[in-house]
């Protein structure tokens, strides 16, 4: 508790180092550095609490009567190995890319003051203090995102970035007042000891799917994230998508299993309608990108969605009191919030790489950079398969542990639950489907093929440090999907101390087998099937090139005889998604074309325009953007009025303040 | 062990080696109906062979990924084949992976195969692979939800656990089942690019998917990838034939006379099947790329329905 407690404080410490020493060339090996190390230190101490007893703290800090609590139990622990990971990661990939910052000064001190607010989140153990650091959270990531103010593009996002944050801060504020009760009590230890009643609870706990799942990314309310995530810096895109999402699952997870209690069916029908059709909608949305950024972070939603789905299951078994069922579907969650923040974390970091040599992020002026970029593309391509839930590779892992939650089926008596289940089996499988069709256009289009542009010709690879965190987070995504039954130990401590049961202990099985239930049932191993590949593919490239052919010819490629020397003449994006976009796109985004053809003996040249609208942003977001922006014009008036209009005003105010109390009473 | 080591081998060689054997019936099946003579049955290995020992022809743009995605292509085929029971249930590391790894080692081939259509940077490429991945986000999600039904009426993933309940008397026909199998059936169409989802036999070019990505591939590598194709076709039989039809299955340990029974049957199975793919694959023209959404939606609700039923139905 108290290296953490250092940690955050050294984390502190950078941010004045990073406003000072902002242009000298020392700043930013210091503040990434330090950021690095202090993260490091966090993360081995929150490894080595996840199997300890709760450890608390008072601080004499914050609103005098409350003081501020601190609390690290098993739970937080894994969320601060998650948050410390991805901290250490991006700081020690910035040690290398923010050399081209091209504005240190808006970076460097927002940075470190980021990644201390969000392991203060995870360690609050009383109302204000997280109140406290999750505005810290999204005020210091709000910067980060407008670093780059002078485009346009990012003053945009970081505006509804602002408005979305708020709007979660405030939620979160009344759904604690709600749980603090009448007589105030903000301590998350009293909230625990008495829990709301049933109508207060299911308020509360719509109120944290706003304010919780806003910040993560819950459909319909994610629309800030794909425009804030990619304006970021692409080592705070990471943390933004890697880290700063599942501090928010961390959010939603001790208020709906923590602090309520034991939740009700219908709250579980209502997380996983919402999981099933975040994971659906953000991968499609993902689809249509050609933003390599943008895409990166509607996949974000995706695998939010992912999680959620697992957290439903999770409070659907706990509901109906199966309390292993509701472990194992939590530690498909957790396995899946540690698997993502380490795959999004690396997607970023190489597109912030492919940003750097290129200069873009739109996929159809890239192509062709596995030649410039081979370590890049490599681990890039580790990432891809993971994120698709590929084996041997962690993706696939969390996801069959999903599938085996889903799988259990007892015997709910809630019809709603009956149908919702296995509905969103269709939907997550939809979903892992379509992540695979999408990456392999993101990496297909960008990695291989022919440059489409001269900067991707000439791209090069990146620097040491950045190589170094991409390799580091590839390894990982390896190791998890190989050995998963030791992740799903060191989970079982946090998802205990939530639900009171947790999985059986997998690292004693034979062969290092992942065993859910019981062999019979269902089990995987990572390890032997990793083995069985490299063994099989090795024999046979080993075979036949020894007893057969190994004579290579280069030859211009053959393209059914008509080969055309032009790049433009490869598959785009755009036409690579267009057969998903009609199959999914017609219903969802009312995409269509329109094919202009110029009369005979003109010789303008044929359109095909392709029109794709966005149902959640025209539906719920522009009717809000209107009714504001209405409502300002409105009430513009009132800041050209003239002193005697101003006191009149608060003369009448405060009459009609003292009537309304006078009648209250 | 050393026993149970050894069967395991003899399955894993034996689906390698019968696999063209299997690609050479049906198309010789196909022949006969068309009254034309058909190659030989053993075509297949003389081509695998000729492909061998040629040099391979690489486009000027390839990538490493172009070289080594045939053999990393043909090794998730392989050991997904592994997985599937062919003769027996119960081998030795027949728990390694469940049906739903199996499933992602497939998409994972799949996944590679579509990256190498688009390495050269050629249109056909593209467009192969464009169209295997829109085919594959719905033959996914429909093999899944078939996988959700089989284990929700067996009580297992694991394939061979499922294939010997099956083969049990409790493992009697039902109306999920038979969804299952008609979901299976389409799927596996889908999965091995055969009519009416595509054309095995085609050239032409904008008619045809899988053939279209492997475009560039010549010499070893193309021999990889017919070898890996041949073995997803040979895969699919052996899961239907295992799950749907397990009659001479070896469950339990049994002596010589067993193996053969379960040998024997298993080819009389992949026979049948063979005959009837090509028989099916005859009557039946190839759809446009656009209808097969509809064809495999199908599939997936059919799988969706046959889980609801089953989901559902408990406590009625």
């Amino acid at each position: 508790m108290s290296l953490l407690l250092l940690v955050i404080l050294l984390l502190l410490a950078g941010v004045p180092a990073g406003a000072a020493r902002a242009h000298a060339p020392d700043g930013r090996p210091l503040v990434y550095g330090l950021s690095a190390g202090a993260c490091a230190i966090g993360g081995l101490a929150a490894l080595a609490a996840i199997g300890a007893p709760p450890a608390t703290l008072s601080l004499p800090l914050g609103l005098p009567w409350i003081g501020a609590h601190l609390r690290l139990d098993p739970l937080a622990a894994f969320f601060l190995v998650v948050v410390n990971l991805g901290g250490a990661g991006a700081s020690l990939y910035a040690l290398g890319h923010a050399r081209h910052e091209t504005m240190p000064q808006r970076v460097l001190p927002f940075h470190p003051l980021f990644l201390a607010a969000l392991n203060l989140v995870v360690i609050a153990d009383d109302a204000f203090t997280f109140l406290f650091a999750w505005e810290l959270m999204s005020l210091a990531s709000w910067a980060l995102v407008v670093a780059h103010h002078r485009e346009q593009e990012n003053l945009r996002a970081g505006y509804v970035y602002l408005l979305m944050a708020s709007l979660s801060g405030m939620v979160l504020l009344l759904a604690f007042g709600l749980l603090a009760g009448p007589a105030g009590s903000y301590a998350f230890a009293a909230m625990r000891a008495a829990p709301p009643a049933a109508g207060v609870a299911g308020t509360v706990l719509v109120l944290a799917l706003i304010g919780a799942g806003s910040k993560a990314g819950l459909v319909p309310l994610h629309a800030w994230l794909p425009l804030a995530h990619p304006a970021a810096p692409s080592h705070v895109s990471a943390l933004m998508s890697g880290v700063m999402t599942k501090v928010a699952v961390y959010a939603f997870l001790r208020i709906s299993l923590d602090l309520l209690g034991t939740p009700s069916w219908w709250s579980a029908v209502l997380v996983l309608a919402l999981g099933g059709a975040t994971a659906v909608l953000g991968v499609l949305y993902a689809l249509m990108q050609h933003d390599l950024k943008r895409l990166l972070a509607y996949h974000t939603v995706e695998n939010i969605g992912i999680i959620f789905i697992g957290i439903g299951l999770a409070m659907a078994f706990r509901a109906d009191g199966f309390a292993a069922a509701a472990a194992l579907a939590l530690t498909a969650a957790l396995f899946h919030v540690f698997n993502h923040s380490v795959f999004k974390a690396l997607l970023f970091f190489g597109a912030g790489a492919v940003l750097t040599a290129t200069g873009t992020r739109d996929m159809e002026r890239l192509g062709g950079l596995i030649h410039g970029m081979p370590r890049t593309g490599f681990t890039f391509l580790i990432a891809c398969a993971a994120i698709s839930a590929l084996p041997p590779l962690n993706g696939f892992v969390s996801e069959w542990l999903t599938f085996q939650a889903i799988l259990l089926r007892p015997d709910l008596p809630q019809w709603g639950l009956k149908v919702m289940i296995p509905t969103d089996g269709a939907l997550l499988a939809l979903a892992a489907a379509l992540a695979a069709a999408c990456f392999v256009k993101a990496f297909g289009i960008s990695f291989l093929g022919r440059p489409r542009s001269e900067a991707a010709g000439a791209a090069a690879e990146t620097d040491r440090f950045s190589r170094a965190a991409m390799s580091g987070f590839a390894a990982l995504c390896l190791l998890a999907g190989v050995l998963p039954g030791a992740l799903v130990d060191v989970l079982a401590p946090a998802v205990q101390s939530l639900l009171g049961a947790r999985m059986p202990a997998q690292l004693g099985l034979p062969w290092l087998s992942l065993v859910p239930v019981a062999a019979a049932r269902s089990s995987y191993n990572g390890l032997l099937i990793f083995l069985f590949l490299a063994a099989a593919t090795s024999l046979s490239i080993l075979a036949i090139h020894r007893f057969a052919s190994r004579a290579v010819r280069r030859a211009p490629a053959w393209d059914c005889g008509f080969p055309d020397a032009r790049p433009a003449t490869q598959y785009t994006a755009d036409s690579f998604a267009q057969p998903i976009r009609r199959v999914f796109g017609a219903l969802i985004f009312n995409a269509h074309e329109t094919l202009s053809l110029p009369p005979p003996g003109d010789t303008a040249p044929a359109r095909l325009t392709k029109h794709l609208a966005d149902p959640i942003w025209d539906a719920l977001y522009a009717p809000v953007q209107t009714v504001v922006a209405w409502a300002a014009e409105t009430l513009n008036v009132l800041q050209f009025l003239t002193i005697r209009r101003y006191l009149a005003a608060v003369f009448i105010a405060l009459v009609a303040l003292l009537l309304a109390l006078a009648l209250w009473q | 062990m050393t026993a149970a080591l050894l069967v395991q081998g003899a399955d894993m060689a034996l689906v390698v080696l019968a696999a063209p054997l299997l690609t050479g019936w049906v198309r010789r099946v196909k022949a006969r109906l068309q009254r034309r003579r058909g190659p030989p049955l053993l075509q297949p290995y003389r081509d695998l062979r000729r492909l061998l020992g040629k040099e391979a022809v690489i486009a000027d743009g390839a990538s490493w990924l172009f070289r080594t995605a045939p053999y990393l292509v043909f090794a998730f085929t392989w050991v997904a084949a592994a997985l599937v029971p062919t003769f027996a249930t119960g081998l030795y590391f027949s728990w390694t992976g469940d049906l739903i790894a199996i499933t992602a080692l497939l998409g994972a081939a799949r996944f590679l195969l579509a990256l190498a259509g688009m390495d050269i940077g050629t249109s056909f490429g593209g467009i192969g692979a464009s169209r295997e991945v829109m085919i594959a986000s719905l033959a996914e999600p429909a093999m899944l939800m078939i996988v959700v039904t089989l284990a929700l009426i067996a009580g297992s993933t694991q394939l061979s656990t499922v294939a010997a309940f099956m083969a049990s008397p409790a493992g009697g026909p039902g109306v999920s089942l038979i969804l299952a199998l008609a979901a299976f059936l389409i799927v596996a169409l889908a999965e091995n690019a055969r009519i009416p989802v595509d054309n095995p036999a085609t050239h032409l070019e904008l008619t045809m998917v899988h053939e279209a990505m492997v475009l560039e591939y010549s010499g070893r590598h193309l021999a990889m990838i017919e070898l890996a194709a041949s073995l997803k076709l040979l895969l699919s039989l052996s899961a239907i034939a295992c799950i749907f039809f397990p009659f001479g299955l070896l469950t339990a340990a049994g002596g010589a006379g067993g193996y053969a029974v379960g040998l024997g049957s298993y080819a009389v199975k992949l026979a049948a099947a063979g005959a009837l793919l090509g028989v099916f694959e005859t009557a039946t023209a190839k759809m446009r790329v656009f209808r097969v959404p509809g064809l495999l939606g199908v599939a997936l609700m059919l799988g969706l329905l046959g889980t609801l039923l089953l989901y559902a139905g408990r406590g009625l």
